[in-house]
């Protein structure tokens, strides 16, 4: 486990770049002057160990893990623009584990202990916050539905709790509990450790401290094709010239299928928009994360006091980053039936991402049949909670060129294997989910 | 009246408003920001961080500081704009943010801590177990967040409307105006939206003795007259795909009761072609306490002059960096007041300037300073050397901003115009241009700032200044994505409408580019902030669901059941009688009751809500042998059937029933839930995957209404209605029951001897009286889907949605011999696939507890504990014998039978020992179908 | 949101419509079982046009096939299909 692999601080060099409360008020007599740059900003080497498409937070921990956990250090992550400006910035923060399957809630939960830890790890305020993640009940089938999934976690040792009407209401004060809603709350259920936390701050983190161990963060840098080797991948050709790789991962999760083409594979991956809303600030108001899966929407508030919410991805292909208003307005409608006090807040801006949609709604992580080629990706609608998991069990793939034990479900040829992990049971069109 | 800012010619006053709990008044016309700037109201706000105090800084929808909440109870609207908010009798403003007061604001004591707080400072403290940042959280919490939060239902209404024009003109400036009549004189369909109370735009504070207000008035009539509309009060806050775009109008002010009710409207609009005529928005020039009430933009303080009849500062100093400001001092001392300075940061100029005002060149504003109310001195840097004026007013015009939001949203690049420095619409695959001075904004030269970085202000809701961007950049946060996301620059309420090109000229000069080498930002839907109420509509009251009413729903409702919806119909669940409706257990019992009835004698329940298809044609058989995964080639006319289809995966997805009615025409029944889904799916294998078949298929669903008479006595009772014996179990004929047809199909779902009965639904009424007459004279009930659901785990029939979840395949189910050995069918490719035959898969099994009640959903764990082995689908109680049984899903437990395991539901604190058995509990051998 | 030019029914908005899947993620009838199972879970995904299968479910209920841009949301074109297409 991370805590167990005696991750430390030793690699966070002199004092002045460690970051602290008395670094800050230090900071404060001398105008912040000392600060310096949170990574390098380095011209691409001819050679490394390990190249990692992708400069996301999944990318960025992948580096991170490589370095730390297996002293893989002479590693580049390339980013075809700006670290942290895919699908990292663009969600709705939301970090559980409580998924109804055990591939699923193993991989996550993993991940969520990792969470818990992160901003010491990284010494960087990740500011995971968990203030519970709610997901409510509206029949009694919804309630006997979420009975056997907390039912599952609990017997995996992952906490779950059945929360009444009245729990709920004292959660969250301002949902509708009247009988006579449409879809009126009969309760739901809890997990306590679930919570947000801050999107940007989980690729800033992970890129200083895999900068301090040695790694090449290379922004500005897009793959354009690969250099094989026979049946090998030996290397990537870039915007910034061709660079040689003992192993490389791809890890653009929303574009997977485009930069796995570039090698000629095929990937059981549709890009879709998801879009996300968020209202102007107001003191608190909204205590915990709640979702309904009937009503297919989530809601939250952030530090800053602006109301965060989601609901269905646009049900189509699209790399556009450009959603449709019937969408964000559906979802609206959804979380004002939910409660309606957030009727007179304004929306004060909403955001797309590309998502890779795997046709099980699980993620991709594992070998591809290109020898020393990965992948990375599929992660639907869940990604950002995924994280730390993600970047670790990758790392370790990519370190050992074998999947871990908590990423060997979520290998490439489930799909035709027959091995689909479909939290859904939708099945394979993304769409029908 | 206080010797601030005031009206140039008084009276007029008729409108009282009150602000912070003082009454003002004000004129017709007036903006919350015109008003209070007329009474002389200069401190407004506090910004979000440091509580700086703040006042009015712009004249439109831009305004970062004056941020006020409105409206009292549900109607109160935080964070509006005083700018963007027209006065009416008695309204109620109120200023946000500041406690106790906005002059003796606590929150203030932020602004001391200031040094220590700057950008991203969260990010290197509050270290510690995520418990201990939740404590810290707290307090940050309560901290931001501008206005208050809202705790009551919203009492008005919002309306949305879908609107269809060839020309959509968005801005009603003096481009927009000429733009929207040329347009109709060529006879299309015109709209022109304004987000203005009135048509105009500049020409308020620019008059244009060929654009007067007679000409304006003239305009609009015409472009009325021509079939054109035009709405006020209305912005086009995003443009979509297509020429999509919404609109949302204010029908009533901010907090004002709506006259009819509705609050908004949201329009869906469909445009050939979208003019924009947006305008520019004047930059703001950063220097040591730019944020200070009594620091204007240049535009602003014209527009409140000529349009508002306000005069904002007796004595003015005015910096720019174009000659647009000019046309200030010009209106300043048409007014009456004071111009002391103009600063021009050029070399030089042609503008002229009034008689007797001294123009500095090479000039630029380094401070001021002043009362949290208003302002007094304003220093410069004249040349080399400083120089001071005594002001209350400091009119600033850093050069200006293009409007291109909604080029951007829809698509369109952005062009760098280097005599403006700035970005203008470019190329746009939607049919759309950019007109005026969106397209073609006033020349100006920035100038690097002077003040200090540390109190000059570039995204003043946030307090981000250009110390922030610098410390961002020192850390390496340099694209402006990191800038923006580091700093929280441009994330405020107004969306950086007046930082975004601060921030990039600050970023430009540290890397030493050009500004569109610094970068970009996006801009994205809305323009302006959207009330959520106006977009979510009608549908927030029913959370966008419809509820479907089965035919039968009257002759239920008169029971008084206990409803159940399913998907969007709502059907029985039960039908609880006498003191059943008194206890704890109503549903239990009601249910235990009616499904004893059934298996003692004779029950009938509601089934219309069962998928039904007509499926007719010489290839009917080859369709359906293709669909379903059983065969159906054999199937003789007259006879029926069980049968289920696979996805193409393999897994089972729906199950149901399929009748010969003749020799090329079948009936397909499938699950109530999954109707719609196996409709869609009907229609995509008959119109896409198989065109060539010969062959109709007609969703009947809602065209039979259907009822289920089971139980020993339903063969004689039916018998009894029909005057003739009924069909055999698994075969169908056509009866009369009180005169209305009705089809019978001999199948059951119960384990009892039953019969589905179709009548058609507008005739199913006396039907279902007749049935339930009858049974109920024979000693039955009606029975609801709780009673089913005891009925079919007893028999042990799979449903749709429990063992049915879209991951079992026919093998898991115990299906496997009925499938079709010809193959051939959809999912025959997907079973073969090799891991679906391999150990651990999770298949059907009863279970029998030892002692206590099974919990449904309840996990299945070994004797020797460890991870969960299989759960719970499905559980209930054997209805005549008692004791509690239940089905499950079990990693490989076909072979299992015998074994003993506990059902275990730790969120529910139950814990039952179980005996794995077949999963047929009740007449396994079928027997109690014959008569 | 798009206006789909619904062969049967001239341009309408695009909630009135639904995707399926793309037309590359079906097999020929006679492909076997492998080759099946490899075009179900394998897409193109291009950034650019490619062929998908739409409805007009809240319209006609038509089947058709949009040639649609992804990064643009273009609609090159629209065809029909279904047994009149076959007449």
């Amino acid at each position: 486990m991370a805590r167990a692999a005696g991750l430390a601080f030793e690699h966070f060099g002199s004092s002045m770049n460690r970051y602290s409360a008395l670094g800050l008020l230090r900071g404060a007599l001398g105008g912040q002057k000392h600060w310096q740059p949170a990574w390098r900003d380095p011209e691409p080497k001819a050679n490394y160990d390990v190249v990692i498409i992708g400069g996301g937070g999944h990318g960025l921990a992948t580096a991170y893990y490589l370095a730390k956990v297996h002293g893989i250090r002479n590693v580049a992550v390339l980013e075809k623009s700006w670290i942290g400006g895919g699908n990292t910035g663009r969600n709705t923060t939301l970090v559980r584990s409580n998924y109804r399957l055990a591939p699923l809630h193993n991989f996550f939960e993993f991940g969520l202990k990792m969470w818990e830890h992160l901003s010491d790890e990284l010494n960087y305020n990740v500011m995971f916050s968990p203030r519970g993640a709610m997901f409510l009940g509206h029949s009694d089938a919804d309630m006997t539905m979420l009975a056997q999934r907390g039912d599952a976690l609990r017997c995996d040792g992952i906490d779950a709790e059945l929360l009444t009407r009245d729990q709920v209401a004292k959660i969250e004060p301002l949902i509708d509990m009247s009988r006579g809603a449409r879809f009126p709350i009969e309760g739901a259920m809890i997990q306590r450790r679930g919570g947000t936390a801050r999107h940007d701050a989980v690729a800033w983190g992970y890129a200083r401290a895999a900068d301090a161990l040695g790694v090449d963060i290379i922004q500005k840098c897009e793959v354009t094709g690969f250099v094989r080797d026979g049946d090998a991948v030996v290397g990537v050709e870039t915007t910034r010239g061709r660079i040689g790789a003992g192993r490389v991962g791809i890890c653009v999760a929303g574009h997977s299928g485009q930069v796995a083409g570039l090698v000629g594979l095929k990937l059981p991956i549709e890009s879709q928009t998801l879009q996300a809303v968020v209202t102007e600030g107001v003191k608190p108001m909204v205590n915990s994360s709640v979702m309904s899966q009937s009503l297919h929407c989530y809601v939250s508030q952030s530090d800053k006091g602006g109301i965060v919410m989601g609901g269905d991805p646009d049900n189509w292909p699209s790399y556009a980053r450009r959603g449709q208003t019937t969408i964000v307005e559906h979802a609206i409608a959804q979380t004002i039936a939910i409660m309606p006090a957030l009727s007179r807040l304004r929306m004060l801006r909403t955001w797309s991402g590309v998502t890779d949609m795997s046709f099980d709604g699980a993620p991709i992580i594992g070998p591809t049949p290109v020898r020393n080629l990965f992948l990375n990706g599929g992660w639907c609608y869940g990604g950002f909670k995924a994280t730390p998991a993600s970047g670790w069990t990758y790392a370790h793939t990519l370190a050992t060129g074998a999947a871990h034990p908590l990423n060997a479900p979520f290998a490439l040829d489930r799909f035709v294997r027959g091995a689909t992990i479909d939290e859904t049971g939708a099945g394979p069109m993304p769409n029908h989910r | 009246m206080s010797d601030g800012p005031s009206r140039i010619a008084p009276g007029g006053e008729t409108i009282k408003f009150t602000f912070d709990s003082v009454t003002y008044r004000a004129r017709p016309g007036d903006t919350l920001a015109a008003a209070l700037l007329a009474n002389g109201v200069g401190l407004v706000a506090r910004s979000f961080k440091y509580h700086r105090p703040r006042g009015i800084m712009a004249a439109g929808i831009e305004e970062p500081n004056a941020l006020v909440t409105v409206g009292e109870g549900g109607r109160a609207e935080a964070n509006t704009r005083a700018t963007d908010l027209f006065v009416y009798e008695g309204m109620i403003a109120k200023s946000q943010n500041a406690w106790p007061s906005l002059s003796l604001d606590a929150g203030a004591v932020f602004g001391l801590a200031a040094p220590a707080l700057a950008a991203g400072f969260y990010y290197k403290t509050f270290f510690g177990p995520a418990k201990r940042w939740m404590r810290y959280e707290w307090f940050i919490r309560r901290a931001a967040g501008l206005g208050n939060s809202p705790t009551l239902p919203d009492p008005d209404k919002f309306a949305q409307r879908a609107g269809f024009c060839d020309v959509l003109v968005v801005g009603g400036g003096p481009a927009g105006i000429k733009a929207a009549l040329e347009a109709a004189e060529s006879g299309a369909q015109v709209m022109l939206v304004e987000q203005d109370a009135v048509l105009g735009g500049s020409l308020h504070s620019d008059p244009d003795p060929a654009m007067d207000a007679a000409w304006v008035e003239a305009s609009a009539a015409r472009i009325r007259a021509l079939g054109g509309r035009i709405l006020l009060r209305t912005t086009a806050s995003g443009y979509w795909d297509h020429n999509f775009l919404t609109l949302t109008q204010r029908l009533a002010e901010p907090g004002a009761v709506p006259v009819h009710g509705f609050a908004q409207a949201l329009w869906h609009l469909r445009a050939g072609r979208v003019v924009l005529a947006t305008g520019a928005i004047e930059r703001p020039i950063p220097f040591t306490n730019n944020d200070r009430p009594g620091v204007m933009l240049s535009q602003a303080v014209r527009t409140y002059v000529r349009r508002y009849g306000v005069l904002p500062g007796r004595r003015v100093v005015i910096a720019a960096n174009n000659d647009d400001a000019y046309r200030t001092a010009w209106a300043l001392i048409e007014a009456g007041a004071q111009v002391l300075a103009i600063l021009d940061s050029r070399s030089g100029s042609t503008a002229a300037a009034p008689a007797g005002v001294p123009v500095f060149y090479a000039s630029r504003p380094a401070k001021v300073t002043g009362t949290a109310h208003r302002l007094k001195r304003v220093t410069a840097l004249v040349g080399v050397r400083e120089q001071s004026w005594d002001a209350d007013l400091l009119a600033v015009s850093g050069g200006f901003v293009p409007v291109v939001h909604l080029h951007m949203q829809a698509g369109g690049k952005l062009d760098w115009n280097e005599a403006a420095q700035a970005f203008v619409p470019g190329a746009i695959d939607q049919d759309c241009v950019t007109i005026g001075a969106a397209a073609e904004p006033v020349a100006a030269s920035p100038a690097p700032p002077v003040g200090h970085p540390k109190k000059s202000f570039v995204d003043f809701q946030n307090d981000v200044s250009l110390a922030d961007i610098d410390l961002a950049w020192q850390e390496g946060y340099r694209s402006v994505e990191h800038l923006k996301r580091y700093t929280t620059l441009g994330m405020a309420t107004d969306q950086g409408k007046t930082s975004n090109m601060v921030a990039l000229s600050r970023l430009a000069e540290r890397g030493h580019v050009s500004v569109p080498q610094a970068g970009l930002t996006t801009f994205r839907p809305p323009f302006t902030p959207v009330t959520m109420g106006l977009l979510a509509g009608a549908g927030a009251r029913n959370a966008g669901a419809h509820e479907r009413r089965i035919a039968l729903y009257d002759a239920h409702a008169a029971r008084a059941p206990i409803w159940q919806p399913l998907g969007y119909w709502f059907r029985p669940r039960a039908y609880p009688l006498g003191a059943e409706n008194l206890g704890a257990e109503t549903l239990a019992q009601a249910a235990l009751r009616e499904a004893r009835a059934v298996r003692t004698c004779v029950g009938l329940t509601d089934v219309s809500t069962l998928g039904k298809f007509e499926v007719t044609g010489p290839d009917a058989v080859a369709l359906l042998e293709f669909v379903c995964a059983t065969s159906i080639a054999k199937l003789a006319t007259g006879r029926g059937r069980y049968t289920f289809m696979l996805r193409e995966d393999g897994m089972v997805f729906d199950d149901g029933t399929v009748w010969r009615l003749s020799e090329n025409r079948y009936l397909l029944t499938s699950s109530s839930g999954g109707a719609d889904r196996m409709a869609s799916h009907l229609s995509f294998v008959r119109n896409y995957l198989r065109p060539d078949l010969r062959v109709s298929v007609v969703n009947v669903q809602e065209h039979h209404a259907g009822i289920a008479l089971a139980g020993p006595r339903a063969s004689a009772l039916l018998s009894g209605l029909i005057g003739e014996v009924p069909p055999r179990h698994l075969s169908l004929a056509r009866a009369v029951i009180v005169g209305v047809p009705v089809l019978l199909l001999a199948a059951s779902y119960s384990g009892e001897r039953a019969f589905e009965i179709y009548a058609e639904a507008t005739q199913a009424q006396p039907v279902w009286r007749a049935l339930a007459a009858a049974a109920e004279g024979a000693g039955g009930a009606p029975f609801g889907l709780e009673a089913m659901e005891l009925l079919r785990i007893e028999k042990g029939h799979v449903v749709v949605g429990g063992e049915v979840d879209g991951r079992t395949t026919p093998r898991d189910l115990g299906l496997e011999k009925m499938l079709n050995k010809a193959g051939g069918f959809i999912g025959a490719n997907g079973l073969q696939r090799p891991a679906l035959s391999e150990a651990g898969r999770i298949e059907l099994v009863g279970l029998e507890a030892i002692s206590g009640e099974i919990a449904e959903g309840a996990m299945l764990i070994g004797a020797g504990g460890g991870a969960p082995q299989g759960h719970v689908t499905a559980a209930a109680r054997r209805i005549i014998e008692g004791g509690s049984i239940a089905l499950a899903l079990l990693a490989d437990g076909h072979a299992r039978h015998g074994e003993e395991l506990t059902a275990s539901s730790p969120t529910r604190g139950i814990s039952t020992r179980v005996r794995v058995v077949a999963p047929h509990f009740y007449d396994a051998a079928g027997e109690r179908y014959r008569d | 949101m798009y206006l789909i030019d619904c062969p049967h029914c001239g341009p309408r908005a695009q909630i009135e419509f639904t995707y399926e899947r793309t037309a590359d993620s079906l097999a020929p009838a006679d492909a076997d079982p492998a080759e099946a199972m490899r075009m179900l879970y394998s897409r193109a995904n291009p950034m650019g046009l490619d062929d998908e299968i739409w409805r007009h479910t809240y319209g006609c209920r038509a089947w058709m096939v949009l040639t649609r841009n992804r990064m643009n949301h273009s609609i090159d074109a629209v065809r029909a299909v279904g047994p009149e297409v076959l007449l």
